[in-house]
């Protein structure tokens, strides 16, 4: 019955075996201690402003879309589907989350000055 | 099945049968809801990095709040949440490992790695439920003037005296909660010279004994968080805390039921019956989903 509705999904195949798994795990859990080392030390040469907020800030922020990019290009197994569809479900965030934060972090300087 | 495919052939639909994006419909969709889901998110959390902003000097330092680790004494910072941060990254861990196992239709592998994500999955809740209580409970406490804003005790260089280093002149026995009368603290703020008041944020500005006590006279003790109040600093804090965390966590609960769903229906061997196991695959997505809030949850609460 080829046009059945209810196919699975066209297999895209990730790797073989198992280790790449533990590998995306590994790196998850380096940058984690990373993060959560800093987090406790908070080493003073890092906490230079820069952009309106710290150096080890930039850090944080950088390490964590880092770890956002392992688990849903690698757990959420994005990174081995078409590439139409990766585009379907990434660009929306692309735009809209940066567009909502620019937003925010603009008009957000004016609340202090109208009281 | 032979129902489904006359309808079908009489339908003026479209029939499905080819995938333009190379993905099931179930699959499509569940991507689809957790695109709309990481908006919601996004929005929470960028909310509350305005609110931060604008009240950056009675904004608590995750440090601060967060101090507590189960069965151990004195200020652990961060720890706890980064266990808690460890048991959901394994937990996906082995999430993968059970779609893994499904592509080979492997329905002992499933049922290991998928129980394991469940036992995961209660921890993680557990441990949420844990670090409420003590959030809810209180910690060192404060005090709170006329306009809601809350200043901790400290000594002059700024260091925070807890209620009942002051009070009582002992730090306290770890896991008990004492609750101090406004009295009691104002009676043993008069005692203390060395004592004064600081802002609660980053900034943590410290007062001179001379405003300090004019800021006591009608101070109230605030101890704990709640919806209203909250001792920690400003009370958009709790709100944001319960409302993220709070919502993150009934993705966790809905996440373990799903879970707990499949489970059985692999033990049933629903999926060998149907030929492929993608329905691991699709609530695999929801739990990695959850997994990645927690990432940005873990940031923009505790480490930023």
């Amino acid at each position: 019955m080829s046009d059945h509705p209810k196919l699975p999904s066209e297999h895209h195949e990730s790797p073989e075996g198992t280790w790449w798994i533990w590998k995306v795990f590994i790196i998850l859990l380096v940058v984690t201690t990373v993060e959560v080392v800093l987090g406790i030390i908070k080493p003073e040469i890092l906490m230079v402003q820069l952009l309106g907020t710290s150096i080890l800030n930039i850090i944080f922020i950088v390490l964590t879309l880092l770890k956002a990019f392992y688990i849903v290009a690698e757990f959420m197994h994005l990174k081995y589907e078409r590439s139409n569809f990766i585009w379907t479900i990434t660009l929306p965030m692309l735009v809209l989350i940066p567009y909502l934060t620019f937003i925010v972090l603009t008009e957000g300087g004016y609340m202090n000055v109208f009281e | 099945m032979s129902n489904e495919a006359t309808l079908q052939k009489d339908s003026p639909l479209w029939g499905g049968g080819r995938q333009p994006l190379g993905v099931s419909y179930g699959k499509q969709m569940m991507w689809f809801f957790l695109l709309s889901d990481a908006l919601s998110f996004s929005g929470f959390l960028t909310a509350m990095g305005l609110y931060r902003f604008k009240y950056e000097d009675t904004w608590p330092v995750a440090e601060n709040v967060f101090t507590h680790f189960p069965f151990m004494h004195g200020d652990a910072p961060l720890l706890f949440v980064a266990l808690m941060t460890f048991i959901l990254i394994l937990s996906s861990v082995t999430m993968v490992l059970a779609v893994n196992a499904g592509h080979h239709m492997n329905r002992k592998g499933v049922i290991l790695w998928l129980g394991l994500t469940i036992i995961g999955g209660f921890f993680f809740l557990g441990s949420q439920a844990w670090e409420w209580y003590h959030f809810i409970n209180g910690d060192k406490g404060a005090v709170q003037v006329e306009d809601n804003t809350i200043y901790y005790l400290s000594d002059m260089e700024g260091n925070i005296v807890t209620l009942h280093e002051l009070v009582d002149g002992t730090p306290g026995e770890h896991g008990e909660h004492y609750h101090f009368t406004t009295e009691q603290v104002r009676a043993a703020f008069e005692r203390n010279e060395g004592v004064t008041l600081r802002n609660p944020g980053k900034t943590a500005t410290t007062f001179s004994r001379k405003e300090a006590e004019a800021m006591m006279t009608n101070a109230e003790v605030v101890q704990g968080a709640n919806l209203t109040e909250n001792e920690y600093g400003h009370v958009l804090f709790a709100d944001f805390f319960f409302f993220v965390t709070g919502f993150h966590g009934t993705h966790v609960f809905s996440g373990v039921v799903l879970n707990i769903i499949i489970f059985i229906n692999v033990i049933m061997g629903t999926y060998d019956k149907r030929g492929h196991y993608e329905m691991i695959e699709k609530v695999g997505l929801y739990w990695h989903f959850v997994d990645l809030v927690w990432v940005f949850v873990f940031t923009f609460f505790y480490l930023v």
